[in-house]
């Protein structure tokens, strides 16, 4: 393989370096598209908050360690716990009345919230962004023969494997998740069945919000903490999400890997298309299947 | 109907955010003066809001009131997109009767509101915007490049570089008008001082991961590594370059564009020991330490960087020019009114302008310090060196400036 690369006038251990890093961003679009997934199958709702979702996580890991002194550790859980909170009661007071109108009216709300939290840290913090050090613990560099990674990096690879596994059990593989399914196809028909449908709903949707918080504690280390950080990640995740297959959850994990991979290559070979390479391969996935590479047509 | 009620209320509430372009009034007899910045993105805190404050705080030190001029300040969002800038450029020309365009970072966006100003005959005063085409082929006769420039910067940052040793470049470059010149322009101060180029590649504007990059600039072995980016960006390329270990395996970083702003976000931990070049700093002497004062304390305590400067100092200009002339309907005989007199102000003490447009003072070399070197918040930098008004800017006959006669 390196011969063949090398006679390509590649150099492999480069090539290999880029495979990484770009998994790495993957499992990011992964994590956060896993959310979108998950809200759009069973709430009908396309959540556009979700990039300032993730933008609050990090901003929670940041309050917490200048406001309580509370460390890295305890931000990746009550970060993501907070923002699910707050998600919960965006749903109950907001989202719940929108169910059963057309996606457009759920876009413009949660797209108006993201712009409003937005603002409102923006006027208070700036753009610069806050400046949030990698935990000692986890610090380093991580020697993979080919590559030297920071050892941060690698534990966000494993971290997101795990998260985004486990969700996918859970949805696929568990009474819990036969029953979000079964509520998704007939909500009335599952009612019946004497399961509060509305209560598992609020929860999908305070978990898949929670996924966006968890991701934005991980992305707090390797980005500026910033008001933007969302916007400017949000518009790939959706492209994700398109190119994946509107509510697949395995097909938004998988499509999160392989684009990151695919934008990491690029960044390589021809840098300058690097923000558009996964735009591109949406319009084409969309001209050859419509509903996405594992989206089911209905 | 509960819902539609909530709905219509976000749905307002997301339309005010959005629409800052809508603040201007209709006026006559009145100097108006546009603020057209970045009020939403990457370049907010080095100029935003804090460039709006700049224009008012020159407005009231100029005494405007009391000289019987009546001067308004609107300002627009151009969302760093160029055809935004040249619409609401034209809207205000137009419709709105803005007499003076300032700051406008991002220099795509600068060129273009430089067309228009031209084709209008108005004022056009450049604080953020880098790209020293501005003065160079793109030149007007409507147009003050104020503060800063890419030539300057490469020639103050480059030169220091190369001349303590690092000879080997590699660029990580903004993938628009303002890298490309700042790499242009750096990469002939490197050769003129017998350094070489190694390589370079192109990034996104407003770019969140930059490992990718850092991974070729670092097989690259270049010993110092171009950022010829600004504001989030170069922040961003600074912290991964930290986590990638590269100043660690021996390269060197070369922030062609720090801000004062971006220092206080990256902390000095990460920033300590770059070296930039900057035309203001707020703690160089008594007047800009006053300004600073006045300045954060209507700024939530972010201090003014050199662009915010900049904007006061070419706006006092201005009202001094016009209260010369006593006329702003003709844009292009205001800007010669203020060629024709010396620059003269609290901020940058005095100066000129010359022929293509370029405004002439001294530029400082400052490294950032040490937390332990530090005594205050935002106390950051030291001065390593004067760069005197005349070697400080790309020399008059070089820049191809079509105003500039044999």
């Amino acid at each position: 393989m390196a011969d063949l690369l090398a006679a390509l006038g590649i150099n492999a251990f480069a090539l290999y370096a880029q495979l990484t890093v770009g998994l790495v961003n993957g499992s990011f679009y992964a994590m956060l598209s896993l959310g979108l997934a998950v809200i759009f199958g069973l709430l009908n709702i396309i959540n556009f908050t979700h990039g300032a979702q993730y933008m609050m996580g990090a901003f929670g890991a940041f309050f917490l360690l200048q406001y309580a002194g509370l460390s890295y550790w305890w931000a990746l859980i009550l970060s993501p716990l907070a923002v699910g909170a707050s998600g919960i009661v965006v749903e109950r007071l907001m989202l719940k009345h929108l169910y059963k109108l057309d996606h457009l009216y759920g876009l413009l709300l949660t797209f108006g919230l993201a712009l409003i939290i937005e603002g409102l840290l923006r006027n208070e913090f700036g753009s610069s962004g806050q400046p949030y050090r990698i935990p000692a613990e986890l610090t380093g560099p991580l020697d993979l023969g080919f590559m030297v990674l920071p050892f941060y990096r690698g534990w966000v690879l494993v971290v997101s494997l795990i998260v985004c596994l486990g969700t996918w059990y859970i949805i696929e593989r568990t009474k819990l998740g036969a029953y979000l399914r079964a509520a998704t196809e007939n909500p009335t028909l599952v009612q019946a069945f004497g399961i509060n449908v509305p209560r598992m709903i609020t929860l999908t949707y305070g978990f898949g919000v929670a996924l966006a918080g968890f991701a934005g504690v991980l992305a707090a280390p390797i980005y500026q903490v910033a008001p933007q950080m969302g916007a400017n990640l949000i518009i790939v995740v959706f492209a994700v999400v398109v190119i994946g297959g509107m509510g697949s959850i395995m097909g938004s994990i998988l499509t999160g890997f392989g684009l990151g991979i695919v934008e990491g290559l690029t960044k390589y070979f021809y840098p300058e298309a690097s923000n558009t390479v996964i735009f591109v391969i949406m319009a084409l996935v969309l001209l050859v299947k419509p509903a996405g590479l594992f989206g089911r047509t209905t | 109907m509960k819902f539609t009620r909530t709905l219509t209320l976000a749905a307002t509430a997301a339309l005010a955010l959005g629409a800052n372009a809508a603040n201007a009034q209709y006026s006559d007899g009145t100097i108006k003066i546009g603020v057209l910045t970045d009020m939403s993105s990457l370049y907010t805190d080095l100029s935003g809001a804090g460039s709006v404050l700049a224009a008012r705080l020159a407005v009231e030190d100029f005494g405007a009131a009391a000289k019987n001029m009546k001067v308004e300040i609107i300002n627009a969002d151009h969302q760093n997109k160029a055809d935004v800038g040249s619409a609401v450029a034209r809207q205000w020309y137009d419709v709105d009767k803005v007499d003076v365009i300032v700051d406008t970072p991002n220099s795509g966006v600068a060129l273009a509101v430089n067309n228009v100003t031209k084709e209008k005959n108005k004022v056009f005063l450049v604080s953020g915007a880098a790209a020293s085409d501005l003065t160079g082929p793109q030149c007007s006769p409507n147009t003050v490049h104020w503060t800063y420039d890419t030539w300057a910067l490469a020639n103050g940052t480059g030169t220091a570089i190369v001349k303590t040793g690092g000879d080997s470049w590699f660029f990580l470059t903004a993938d628009y008008a303002f890298g490309h010149a700042l790499e242009r322009d750096t990469e002939a101060v490197v050769a003129k001082n017998g350094g070489k180029t190694l390589g370079k590649v192109r990034h996104p504007l407003n770019n969140a991961d930059f490992s990718s990059f850092l991974l070729q600039a670092q097989a690259s072995k270049a010993k110092i590594i171009g950022l010829a980016n600004a504001g989030g960006d170069t922040t961003n390329t600074i912290k991964q370059a930290a986590e990638f270990g590269i100043v660690r395996g021996g390269q060197s970083l070369a922030g062609l564009l720090v801000f004062l702003t971006d220092v206080h976000g990256l902390g000095l931990q990460t920033a300590q020991g770059l070296i930039m070049t900057e035309a203001w700093y707020w703690d160089q002497n008594d007047n800009n330490r006053a300004f600073a004062k006045r300045f954060s304390t209507a700024n939530r305590g972010i201090h003014p960087t050199m662009v915010h400067a900049g904007v006061y100092s070419a706006v006092t200009h201005y009202l001094k020019a016009l209260e010369a002339t006593k006329n702003d309907t003709d844009g292009a005989k205001v800007v010669a009114q203020m060629k024709a007199t010396p620059t003269d102000d609290n901020l940058f003490g005095k100066g000129t302008i010359r022929q293509d447009g370029r405004k002439i003072h001294d530029m400082y070399l400052f490294e950032v310090k040490k937390p332990s070197e530090s005594k205050a918040p935002w106390d950051y930098y030291k001065q390593r060196a004067v760069i005197p008004a005349a070697q400080a800017f790309r020399p008059l006959g070089e820049g191809n400036c079509p105003l500039v006669k044999g």
